[in-house]
């Protein structure tokens, strides 16, 4: 029986950790994750958990603690944000290559600079390359119920990955919603003790970890963390059948809302992905066939899977929350984009990088994009790629 | 967008408790059943600048994740603000704004850039130096947007504060019946009714 309750993003992913118990959390504030570590160090004065609570001195150095617990055979976690994530990339690396399974809860806020504190995606898109597993949040009930089921992925034989759980910045971080919970008794038995197969701690299995890979060996290492990022896929649908069986809730790689007759459609990731929801139902109250295709699962990329739910559709905009500097689009573009190269008739499709450092994004904006797509269906052109959305500028207006 | 649903925007100074005040709001509506959002605006905040907080209250879980534009209801925690703020921007002529001022709401219609709606006033300075001997305006302010906007039943709505007073103040209870006579008290004077 679920507990209805209401709490922000960053309170529903400490409940989280609180009922999973991990063994170390390595705790480093920074805005808008700094809850996360406040709420679990009460939790921690109050007995609640039997975690080693470590502060540490940066984010380097907590990523540093996790690799260590990880590696000794603990369960680590540990939360973070936007300079936070960047000032952990060298580590990052390390934690995947070694194939420590640590969960970290990013939440998303902007990469300075100009300094600013508020919500976009660079931070984690940043790291999208470090080798980990990366989920995405919409509200604070997707941050919580992927939390529970980070762990599972993350330390399963066929996977053996870190993971980062994401969610925006503020937007769901520091918002108050209702929220289903799950009991401490039933999260417990969901997420299962962690028995790793290799530890540092212990006689029986001796091992080395993170020795020098010299070139006979090191690209079949990196080879077999490639081949362990595409089992994920399948990891991630089996946890997710488990966890709908188990609390009724359903999840997969991404989620298709009114896609089944959809003739235009978004491929974003996050918070908008509730107000694109809230559009859709206006738009379609006028005829206008419009979906969405909401990116949970961003590593591994949905390659083949995210093609097909968008082979029907006649226009597409990919909307970036990052903007990636690539000088052609922002890396969500790059890979919907390439998914959709193998279609006998791909999408016609754009990239709207928008939301940039916190800019609001409104339904209003929302039906705006639309506009631009139905404009692109009605006349077959597609116009520029790579457009901004939301900014003030003397140019012209593309949207 | 379903009409059942009621937005609210808070315009107040840093260190007053408009934030609080918005969470309490959300937490009251969330204990008679409701659907709640309740988030602030955030910035680099500090003590006396001008924030913002909202919250969505509806029937039906809400999906939308930005800021509100068009507020069914305004409440405004400092009085100063109406020469900084446009606090009535897309404010709901069928709505209402909550101000917190000793003046009648008359005084201050034409502060408010045209505003045709109704216009209401709370003296919370006077009511919460009088039951708490301190000033926390948003108390005061919380139980008159509940009075103004009707979202939430007031008697519900006090039996709900009380428990929840309880529960928070658990450590001081002595701040407790304060609290309590701040919401009785700011209900029955709010003004433009």
């Amino acid at each position: 029986m679920s507990i209805r309750e209401r709490l922000s993003g960053n309170e529903a992913i400490a409940t989280a950790m609180r009922q999973i118990d991990p063994d170390v959390f390595a705790a480093f504030p920074i805005t808008p994750s700094t809850e996360i570590p406040q709420y679990f160090a009460q939790y921690v004065a109050d007995g609640k958990v039997g975690t080693e609570y470590v502060t540490v001195e940066s984010e380097h150095s907590s990523m540093s603690t996790c690799i260590g617990a990880a590696a000794a055979g603990a369960r680590a976690v540990t939360a973070t944000s936007s300079a936070g994530l960047a000032f952990m990339y060298e580590v990052l690396y390390v934690a995947a290559s070694s194939r420590l399974p640590i969960t970290l809860a990013c939440v998303n806020r902007t990469l300075t600079g100009p300094i600013n504190i508020n919500n976009d995606h660079s931070d984690s898109m940043g790291a999208r390359d470090a080798g980990w597993l990366q989920i995405y949040a919409e509200n604070n009930q997707e941050a919580y119920d992927n939390y529970l089921q980070a762990m599972r992925i993350s330390e399963h034989p066929s996977v053996r990955l870190p993971i980062m759980i994401c969610q925006d910045g503020f937007i769901t971080s520091h918002a108050v919603e209702n929220i289903l919970l799950e009991s401490d008794e039933d999260v417990k038995k969901f997420v299962g003790e962690y028995r790793p197969e290799h530890a540092l701690v212990g006689r029986d299995h001796p091992l080395a970890v993170g020795p020098y890979d010299s070139c006979p060996f090191c690209m079949e290492h990196k080879v077999m963390q490639a081949e362990a990022m595409k089992n994920a896929k399948k990891v991630i649908l089996d946890v997710a059948a488990d966890f709908e069986k188990t609390f009724g809730r359903r999840y997969g790689f991404f989620e298709e809302y009114r896609m089944e007759d959809a003739e235009v459609a978004l491929v974003l990731i996050g918070s908008t992905a509730g107000t694109a929801k809230a559009c859709i139902e206006k738009l379609r109250a006028r005829g206008v066939k419009a979906g969405l295709v909401k990116i949970r699962v961003f590593r591994p990329f949905p390659m083949e899977e995210l093609a097909r739910a968008l082979q029907n559709v006649k226009a597409v905009a990919v909307m970036d929350k990052s903007e990636g500097y690539s000088g052609c689009g922002g890396p969500l573009f790059a890979e919907t984009r390439s998914a959709c190269y193998d279609l006998p008739s791909p999408p016609k499709m754009i990239d709207v990088v928008y939301g940039l450092a916190g800019r609001d994004c409104a339904v209003e904006d929302i039906e705006k994009v639309y506009r631009h797509l139905l404009k692109i269906v009605e006349t077959g052109e597609t116009g520029p790629r790579y457009i901004h959305f939301g900014q003030r500028s003397n140019q012209e207006e593309v949207l | 967008m379903n009409k059942t649903m009621t937005e609210i925007r808070w315009h107040g100074r840093g260190g007053q408790g408009a934030k609080t005040a918005c969470l309490l709001l959300a937490d009251a509506a969330f204990a008679s059943g409701k659907h709640v959002q309740g988030f602030p605006e955030y910035g680099p905040e500090r003590m006396g600048a001008p924030i913002t907080a909202y919250n969505r209250i509806s029937d039906l879980p809400c999906t939308i994740h930005s800021n509100i534009y068009n507020p069914n209801y305004v409440v405004v925690v400092d009085e100063s603000l109406l020469h900084a703020v446009d606090v009535t921007a897309g404010l709901d002529p069928e709505g209402a704004i909550v101000i917190n001022s000793p003046r009648e709401p008359e005084e201050l219609r034409p502060l408010l850039r045209g505003y045709t709606g109704k216009v209401c006033t709370i003296d919370a300075r006077k009511i919460s130096e009088q039951y708490l001997g301190r000033y926390f305006p948003n108390t005061p302010m919380l139980a008159a947007i509940v009075k103004v906007s009707g979202v939430l039943d007031p008697d519900r709505f006090i039996a709900d504060m009380e428990a929840s007073f309880h529960h928070k103040f658990a450590t001081k209870p002595q701040v407790i019946e304060g609290n309590m006579s701040c919401l009785i008290e700011s209900m029955k004077e709010v003004r433009g009714l």
